[in-house]
């Protein structure tokens, strides 16, 4: 079909400005479709790194009613159960947990922790603090501490005390200063405030307190275990699989932060539609403007049709030369689009700079590729209509003697 | 001398009831290879109708029509385009070429279409009819750019590609000034003697009828002589 080919390409050369035209407004539908893409890819991403990004994607808590009974993959049996003195519940064989987890595919940072709440009294000013007690060294593995700390270091060790600048400011405290913190089991201890943080949440700013793990066993009793794993991902959206995942793994009660997050979800589902609609109006109008520019061709090439079809060209050869047209052109104004696409993307910053009051547009989720695809089946999908009606072209009235 | 059509009764009805016209009514031919023949008569008498259903273009009402011993009527689409392909060359009055291609570009069309490519045979072989048609200096020309005479001659060449056994002409000249037709007939007569192609050609110019060897008439639907 090399020789149908030569003639479709003929066909398009020889009408210069109606093919550019054609294939311009092809690519306008082809960047309109990538720039949603890339908006409604950035503006979820832009979202969710908002509000999941600080959050843990899935978390095991210690369950707190009755004790559990586990029976582990190798057939290892597991009691959980809540200690009599205390009223926080552990995870008492976290320890043997955390490598396990770890090396489940997807999880980037596993960070035990055990979380209670205490009061915090600094001269003749008490403020109540929720406390949590992370690892030395995994203080930035769920919250990116480091990266809001305003003074000091977000390093924990023994002694030493993380604060948020509203509970700071409350307090009247400074870096360096020492202050008594009182946990709900009646535990109280001396402590340096070592960083404070500002993360733009009133909650976290005012009423949160970051200690050692081991700080934290000594202030809520808790020699062994932990009341809470907490797990990010390299991909959040993955976190329902990871976390059935984790749950067949180790039996624990790993929740997805997608679970309680129907709100969030249903808004970007909405968002989603939203752009699907708009990408399907793109590539309809794609669709119509190649179907009537070929129809039009169509009809203006009817006596070379007929022409062609009494020298012997069949039905399916002239279906061929307006198909392989469409698709030509499909080809064509889906590259040109995309190329433009991909230009006009360029300027706005990356995904991991976006800033608020800019348009959160991610190159890199412009469904190029997609977009193309669609384009050139797209156009196949237009060029039917008018190269049947070129196929059934009546010779006789074509030529018209 | 052996038949090569055999064309018996023909009838053609235009329209159903009060508009039907009955352009051909039995209407009988018979065409022995190595022909060339007029086809006369005036205009709307039915020369481009039989023309038509000869080139198996369309289909007559009723009748029987043979060619090379196959049943033209009976035959499907697909055969059909096949077999104008091998064996019917055509010449038409007006929308000759195809306009976005040249001279042996429109030359080489039939074969290349069976082909599905441009082979460097059919080439050679265009070139050498645009040659013979006195075209040697056009044989790139792009189509559009030809004088009436020169596109009938290229439409001629067209014609003659596949080497078919009969040529169908349907007021090939009826466009062209005198010189031009003139012309065009010499080379039609000259490619009949030398090559034996049979050619049937309608016209309603008697100088022109009078360069063939025989003559037909249609008048009320049938060959009157
Ligand atoms: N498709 C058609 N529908 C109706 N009438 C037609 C059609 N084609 C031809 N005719 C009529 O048939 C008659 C013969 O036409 P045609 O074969 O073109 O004559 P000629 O070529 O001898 O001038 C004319 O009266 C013409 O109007
Ligand atoms: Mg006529």
């Amino acid at each position: 079909m090399l020789y149908a080919f030569k003639i479709s390409a003929r066909y398009l050369t020889a009408n210069k400005g109606q093919t550019v035209l054609l294939v311009t407004g092809v690519a306008v539908g082809v960047f309109i479709f990538i720039f949603m893409s890339a908006l409604i890819g950035g503006l979820a991403e832009f979202i969710l790194s908002r509000t999941v990004g600080d959050l843990s994607h899935i978390t095991i808590a210690a369950e707190s009613d009755d004790p559990a009974i586990l029976v582990t993959a190798d057939g290892h049996m597991l009691v959980v159960t809540e200690r009599g003195q205390t009223r926080t519940a552990t995870l008492a064989e976290a320890a043997t947990w955390l490598p396990l987890i770890a090396a489940v595919p997807g999880v980037k940072a596993v960070s035990p922790q055990i979380n209670g709440a205490g009061f915090l009294t600094r001269g003749g000013q008490v403020s109540q603090v929720s406390v949590t007690g992370v690892e030395p060294g995994r203080e930035s593995a769920i919250l990116d501490l480091e990266s809001y700390m305003i003074e000091g270091s977000a390093r924990l060790g023994s002694g030493l005390i993380v604060l948020g600048t509203d509970l700071a400011d409350d307090l009247a405290l400074s870096l360096g200063q020492t202050l008594r913190l009182q946990s709900s089991q009646g535990v109280s201890a001396a402590l340096t405030l070592s960083g404070i943080f500002e993360t733009g949440n009133g909650g976290m700013d005012g009423a949160r307190a970051f200690v050692s793990l081991s700080t934290a066993r000594t202030l809520f009793a808790m020699p062994q275990g932990v009341t809470q794993i907490e797990i990010k991902l390299d991909d959040l959206n993955m976190a329902d699989a990871t976390a059935r995942h984790i749950v067949s793994l180790t039996g624990l009660d790993a929740v997805p932060w997608t679970d309680g997050a129907e709100q969030l979800m249903e808004a970007l589902n909405a968002q989603a539609q939203t752009g699907y609609f708009l990408k399907t109006f793109a590539l309809i109008t794609i669709v119509i403007g190649v179907a009537s520019a070929l129809l039009l061709s169509t009809y203006r090439r009817r006596p070379e049709i007929g022409i062609m079809r009494a020298m012997g060209a069949g039905r399916g050869f002239v279906v061929f030369v307006f198909v392989t047209q469409g698709a030509l052109v499909g080809l064509m104004g889906g590259l040109m689009g995309a190329s433009l696409g991909y230009l006009a993307l360029l300027p706005f910053p990356s995904r991991d700079a976006f800033r608020a009051g800019t348009l959160p547009m991610d190159i890199t989720q412009g469904s190029y590729g997609l977009a193309i695809t669609l384009t050139v089946i797209g156009a196949i999908f237009a060029s039917i209509l008018p190269a049947r009606a070129a196929a059934n072209v009546d010779p006789v009235t074509a030529i018209g003697q | 001398m052996t038949a090569l059509l055999d064309v018996k009764d023909l009838v053609k009805t235009f329209g159903t009831g009060d508009v039907a016209t009955q352009v051909l009514r039995g209407l009988s031919l018979d065409l022995a290879k190595g022909e060339m023949a007029a086809l006369l008569g005036p205009s709307g008498s039915g020369k481009s109708t039989l023309l038509t259903i000869l080139g198996t273009l369309m289909k007559p009402t009723s009748g029987r029509y043979h060619m090379l011993g196959q049943d033209l009527i009976a035959a499907q689409d697909k055969e059909l385009t096949a077999f104008r392909n091998l064996h019917i060359g055509f010449v038409f009055q007006f929308h000759n070429l195809l306009p976005d291609f040249t001279a042996l570009e429109n030359v080489i069309f039939p074969t290349a279409v069976r082909e599905g490519r441009e082979s460097p045979a059919a080439r050679a072989r265009g070139r050498d009819l645009l040659v013979r048609m006195g075209l040697q200096e056009r044989i790139d020309f792009p189509s559009t750019k030809l004088s009436g005479g020169q596109k009938q001659r290229v439409a001629v060449a067209r014609a003659l590609m596949n080497s078919p056994e009969l040529v169908l002409a349907d007021e090939p000249t009826g466009n062209l000034d005198r010189a031009s037709a003139m012309q065009v007939m010499e080379l039609i007569a000259q490619i009949n003697r030398e090559e034996g192609t049979t050619f049937l050609i309608s016209t309603h110019d008697e100088k022109i009828a009078n360069l063939c060897r025989r003559q037909l008439m249609v008048g009320d639907g049938v060959l009157t002589g």
